[in-house]
């Protein structure tokens, strides 16, 4: 790892200031759980490294019942997961929370770090001159894609390695972003970037943009939601696919319901047909074999992961079978 | 463990330490490497402009030291704090034998920059016991016998202290969850578990 600066801005425009005059040479770091990983591989080298923990005001959880819940960016995965307000009512979130790599990388990473996170496509990862990288191929379109995206994918084929940002499309997430002088809050749904649009980015943060805190819109009553991740290690893994739903009920009926996967697509996904079936839906018999044969109808996988999608039917009828059953 | 092993077992680790300065010392006699070490010594004062100052706790004594911004904790405590207690296996936060505690949550700290530990509290294995008498949880691991070759060992050892900080009576799942950031490549996983639970069971009278 190249030595660089080590920077400890005090506020947000400060900290962009920065990051803006570095040209691209500086980066943001707040738990550093994939910065060091990259710096220490040499994927990145930057010569400044600003330190957004040094910035006070983004680190607390406040809940306003019937507003919301407004988590700052810098607020650590452990303290997300162990919040007593998340695990009573956003379950799906603290499940999410919990089911991220180990303790002690939970003690450290950062909800904004977890979004903003680089894929783990061994490509990427390793010495390949990749599409990402800058390089003219995807290694993994015919090479060893196991891991890789059934859908969304296109010149390069990751899947967004986030479990925060799976369950935080279910829950209808706005994400606060310091740009210039501004505060823009926009849905999460429109932070994640797809490779056809640009397969150099995962999000559509520019450089001295600052993600700043994330806004949950509070849970109607008779709300259930949860988070099921499927991995090849019990723990410190990333999602093969993960699945996260949030229904809302009331008596047999379902009000509304929305489910969204990771481990499937390059960003974390979510489909309109799908969650449409889910609103003033009597509960039956047929329901989760139902709602999962819809899913995913325009995957396309590649040769080795194929499976992903009858694991991710799977994983959908498990986890509306145990919200609804 | 008798205090006379345990004496013996210290200054065999010092006795391999000095080892390794007293070869460099003889080295330096030969003209050609004098004139290499002259070079290294010049870069490393160059390098020395890039340092800055930190001031953190160790095992409770305040440390202040000028380092590079690219150390990582597990560097600073090795290879200036000479506390090699800690041991770096990986290097890259999977496997858990840097585990240290930093306000008393475990970290990994060939993961973390020794920066970001400023102004806070750091507990090394070295830091454990008190007195000479070891710490409970390294106490249940030598009645337990909760490992074979003891590399992953401090730093399980350090995930069980840290799990004493958060759960006051951990059960089995909370222990098997706590301490999954740890490897043990001899899978001595049974008796670590049973190592935990007994210091868990012998603290709670
Ligand atoms: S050496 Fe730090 S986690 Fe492996
Ligand atoms: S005892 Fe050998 S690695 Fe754990």
């Amino acid at each position: 790892m190249k030595n660089f600066e080590y920077l400890q801005p005090k506020s947000i425009a400060e900290a962009a200031g920065y990051l803006k005059a570095g040209n691209g040479t500086s980066i943001p770091y707040s738990g550093g759980t994939d910065a060091l990983v990259m710096m220490k591989d040499n994927l990145i080298s930057p010569k400044k490294v600003v330190n957004l923990k040094s910035i006070p005001g983004l680190n607390s959880i406040d809940y306003i019942r019937g507003e919301g819940l407004k988590i700052g960016a810098l607020v650590t995965i452990s303290d997300l997961a162990e919040h007593p307000v998340v695990k009573d009512k956003f379950k799906i979130l603290s499940e999410a929370a919990e089911s991220i790599a180990s303790p002690q990388l939970r003690n450290v990473g950062t909800v904004g770090g977890n979004l903003c996170q680089r894929p783990r496509c061994a490509y990427f990862r390793e010495d390949f001159d990749c599409l990402r990288k800058g390089g003219n191929a995807c290694y993994a379109f015919d090479g060893e894609n196991k891991l890789h995206c059934i859908i969304g994918g296109s010149l390069c084929y990751i899947v967004h390695p986030s479990d925060l940002a799976t369950a935080l499309l279910v829950l209808n997430t706005k994400i606060s972003i310091a740009s210039g002088e501004k505060i823009n809050e926009i849905p999460i749904a429109d932070f994640f970037v797809l490779p056809d649009e640009d397969f150099t980015r995962e999000n559509i943060l520019q450089s001295g943009e600052i993600v700043t805190s994330i806004f949950i819109p509070d849970l109607p009553e008779g709300t259930k939601s949860s988070y099921i991740k499927f991995r090849e290690r019990a723990v410190w893994d990333f999602a093969v696919v993960s699945v996260g739903a949030v229904i809302q009920t009331s008596g047999s009926e379902i009000v509304s319901g929305r489910i969204a996967f990771g481990g499937v697509a390059p960003i974390p996904w979510t489909e309109s047909v799908v969650n449409s079936k889910l609103i003033n839906r009597t509960i039956d018999a047929h329901i989760a074999d139902e709602i999962a044969e819809s899913i995913l109808s325009n995957a396309d996988s590649l040769e080795m992961n194929g499976y992903k999608i009858p694991l991710a039917k799977n994983l959908t009828k498990r986890i509306l079978t145990q919200l609804l059953m | 463990m008798s205090e006379e092993t345990k004496s013996n077992k210290f200054s065999r680790r010092k006795f391999v330490k000095g080892i390794g300065s007293s070869i460099a010392g003889g080295y330096i006699l030969s003209p050609a490497i004098a004139k290499a070490a002259k070079k290294i010594s010049k870069e490393a004062k160059d390098f020395s402009e890039g340092k800055v100052p930190l001031s953190l706790k160790v095992n409770e004594s305040v440390i202040n030291v000028m380092i590079e911004p690219r150390t990582t904790l597990a560097e600073l405590l090795r290879d200036e704090l000479k506390l090699t207690g800690t041991k770096v296996v990986c290097n890259h936060g999977e496997c858990g034998g840097c585990t240290v505690l930093l306000n008393n949550k475990a970290v990994y700290s060939c993961h973390l920059l020794a920066l970001d530990a400023a102004g806070k509290d750091v507990t090394t294995i070295e830091g454990l016991s008190s007195n000479g008498k070891l710490h409970k949880i390294q106490q249940a691991f030598v009645d337990e016998d909760g490992l074979q070759c003891g590399f992953c060992t401090p730093g399980q050892v350090m995930a069980a202290a840290a799990l004493l900080y958060k759960y006051s009576k951990p059960d089995k799942q909370q222990i098997m969850k706590e301490m999954s950031g740890n490897l043990c490549r001899c899978a001595a996983y049974p008796n670590i578990i049973k190592s935990v639970l007994s210091a868990v069971e012998k603290s709670n009278g």
